[in-house]
């Protein structure tokens, strides 16, 4: 992974709304062009993340998938 | 985003059924997850809710709920305790799939700035006292709710 996150937020075993209102908090408390890395373990979250990019603005430049936790690089952009 | 280009979610919160009371929570703080401007709207049963110590003492009743994933007929849900036992269910359901408590939910929304509004209409026809609810709500009546919603929101109703 060539992104070096500046923060990393564990999410795992929570279910929605929890990762996106914590990655939210976490992108809030961060300086624009840092990284947040996000780890999940519930499916849906694949899908909220990429919408809470899209809404919010923020960036998501990676996101993969590794013994059944979402890993997810979210830049933030402003 | 800017304060002015905010998208604003105004949600009606009419039931306190421990099944019903999750929706607009969950919406909510979602919403203000995302950015947007949120205000629920608690009225009737909704206000259950909001009272204090309530949250987590909400109830799922089996009778006439044949939806419930375990089904119980009818005749046995009308049975003393089975409600309370419907209701054991439906929080170890939530327990094991790790979510929130609805206490914890609400304050989740606090924190995030999501307008609380309790109804004032539905206080005094049910002899609810502002020391009944919790502490930090706003209490209005339908105009209070309309305005906000009048101003381009999306409006979703429990």
């Amino acid at each position: 992974m060539a992104v070096n996150p500046n923060q990393t937020l564990d999410c795992s075993g929570l279910a929605c709304p929890m990762p996106i209102i914590k990655t939210k908090k976490a992108v809030d408390g961060l300086k624009v062009g840092e990284v947040l890395k996000m780890i999940a373990t519930d499916p849906g979250s694949v899908s909220d993340v990429n919408a809470w990019t899209q809404k919010t603005g923020h960036q998501l430049l990676e996101h993969e998938e590794e013994g059944g936790k979402f890993v997810f690089y979210i830049k933030k952009t402003k | 985003m800017a304060e002015e280009t905010k998208k604003r979610l105004a949600i009606i919160a009419a039931h306190g059924s421990l099944d019903a009371a999750y929706p607009p929570l969950i919406l909510a703080t979602a919403a203000a997850a995302l950015d947007m401007e949120v205000a629920i709207f608690f009225t009737f049963y909704g206000l259950e809710i909001l009272k204090k110590g309530r949250a987590d003492k909400l109830q799922v009743a089996p009778i006439a709920n044949p939806a419930m994933p375990v089904s119980i007929p009818n005749i046995v849900g009308m049975l003393p305790g089975m409600t309370s036992m419907a209701t054991s269910m439906m929080n170890g359901w939530m327990r094991k799939a790790n979510v929130a408590k609805l206490s914890e939910l609400i304050e989740m929304a606090m924190e995030m700035d999501v307008r609380l509004i309790a109804c004032q209409m539905t206080m005094d026809v049910m002899g609810i006292k502002k020391e009944d609810l919790l502490d930090n709500l706003e209490i209005g009546g339908a105009a209070t709710f309309l305005e906000y919603a009048s101003h381009d929101a999306i409006t979703l109703t429990f």
